[in-house]
């Protein structure tokens, strides 16, 4: 039987919600099938499996909070039998990283981790209400946990927080809220606290003149219908995809120890949300995409991801990260990078400034470009060549 | 459409693309950049929704010209007579 698992969606994810399946047992499935919806504190993830098989069995149900690498199904692989086919041990699902209520009535409390019977409707009401279900004593048949239990546990206990609490100002605990936007703030202040206690950053910049680029765009977006129209995101996106072709060691996941270089470029777009908080998806195979696709994989990818409807490949495997923070009018940005990722690249404004060229000055609109990377797999020679080679790249438009 | 209904139509659709926004806060005599939080791809999906549902071509080259709401109002106005 395959077993299939909640996959990490983000580096700044520890567990999953399930909010449904788009799978029901008998249905087929093949590789890159979405069979599940899940939410992060960030976005409700469209959750693709990647081997063919037959739905048999949803271990974990629509409402149920479990961490990264839960088995949430079971399938059958193609041929097998589902009378025949070996059932592997599942380890019960415990919620997770739930902390412990202050004042649980522990002698009703059964083995931590159990599996318990609970209705669906209990289960979603213990949910509502904020109760913990592992205090609750089930009166139901064979012990299982009915509605009527978990009222009487909600009038007993104070609500179940779901979020630790968050430290505010010298170091004291402020109020937690179920607050979607506190959670992303949780969320986004582990990966980057990971990041910078893991990764050794080196920081490089660039002034790259955007003179050629701009004209090019200005000529191109002039023939085309306003329907078609480029943005110059995307040929610094394109001009960073073509770059790491030139120096692999920007490109790819550092795990257990060593770099593995990745030859497709999956660039995370790093998207400000309008509630607050960032999320930063990738557009797949960008060295492979002309600037009108990459447009309107781009227009798509912001649209979803501020209206939390993304798929679990666009979080999970981004090779790079790009910001573009020059849109607040901040000169420069130096990103920190999104494990285990290795490089963060970072526009800055675009803005008219004296440019020496052929000995003279002229105006011309220039971007800062910076280059956040991880000394574990470059140097800060390896990332001059890079950034150099983004400005070489942005001096020929019409070859991107 | 007259004015009034356009400066009501832009208005919808920048509600659309800052859902946030509360119609009562705009100035129409300020710049419109200074009052919502639009990146270079808010401005560009604004203008082809305007473009969409007035039918009105907007050149790149005339953005220099839509700073505040009443220039914007003003400038379909007139590419619609």
């Amino acid at each position: 039987m395959i077993e299939f698992k909640l996959p990490a969606l983000g580096s700044d994810m520890e567990e999953g919600k399930l909010l449904e399946w788009k799978a029901k047992p008998g249905d087929k499935v093949k590789r890159g099938d979405v069979v599940a919806v899940v939410d992060t504190s960030k976005a409700a993830v469209e959750v693709e499996i990647w081997e063919e098989g037959t739905m048999h069995e949803w271990i974990v149900q629509p409402g149920e909070t479990v961490p990264i690498g839960a088995v949430l199904a079971l399938l059958l692989a193609p041929g097998e039998n589902p009378e025949t086919a070996v059932r592997p041990e599942i380890a019960p699902v415990r919620p997770a990283a739930a902390p412990a209520p202050v004042a649980a009535p522990a002698a009703a409390a059964p083995a931590p981790g159990a599996r318990r019977r609970i209705s669906p409707a209990a289960r979603k009401h213990a949910e509502d209400l904020g109760v913990n279900l592992d205090a609750v004593e089930g009166t139901g048949p064979g012990g299982a946990v009915t509605v009527e239990d978990i009222e009487r546990a909600a009038k007993a206990a104070p609500p179940r927080r779901s979020a630790p609490p968050l430290l505010g100002e010298e170091g004291k605990a402020v109020q937690p809220t179920l607050d979607r936007a506190a959670e992303m703030r949780r969320a986004i202040a582990l990966a980057m606290s990971r990041s910078k206690r893991e990764i050794p950053h080196y920081y490089l910049s660039e002034t790259i003149s955007l003179a050629r680029a701009a004209a090019w765009l200005e000529a191109e977006n002039a023939r085309r219908p306003m329907t078609g129209r480029l943005l110059m995101a995307v040929l610094t996106l394109r001009a960073v995809a073509l770059a790491c072709k030139a120096c692999p060691d920007m490109n790819g996941h550092f795990r257990d120890g060593r770099f593995a270089p990745s030859a497709a470029v999956h660039a995370g777009v790093a998207i400000s949300l309008r509630q607050g908080g960032l999320i930063a998806p990738g557009i797949h195979d960008v060295q492979a995409k002309s600037l009108s696709e990459l447009m309107r994989n781009l227009a798509d990818l912001v649209k979803r991801a501020r209206a939390g409807s993304l798929r679990s490949s666009e979080m999970s495997d981004p090779t790079i990260t790009v910001t573009n923070l020059g849109e607040g009018g901040v000169e420069s940005v130096f990103g920190v990078i999104y494990p285990p990722q290795v490089a963060i690249v970072g526009f800055g404004t675009i803005a008219r400034r004296p440019w020496v060229e052929d000995g003279e000055v002229r105006i011309a609109p220039a971007v800062v470009a910076s280059l956040s990377a991880d000394h574990r797999a470059s140097d800060g020679h390896r990332g001059a060549l890079f950034l150099a080679e983004i400005a070489r790249l942005l001096q020929q438009p019409e070859k991107l | 459409m007259d004015a009034l209904e356009l400066r009501k139509t832009v208005v919808e659709e920048l509600m659309r693309i800052a859902p946030e926004l509360e119609e009562g806060e705009l100035a129409g005599s300020r710049p419109l950049r200074e009052q919502v939080d639009l990146d270079s791809m808010d401005w560009l999906n604004f203008l082809v929704a305007l473009h969409e549902r007035l039918k009105v071509e907007i050149p790149e080259a005339d953005y220099a010209k839509l700073v505040r709401l009443d220039d914007i109002v003003a400038y379909l106005k007139s590419k619609q007579a």
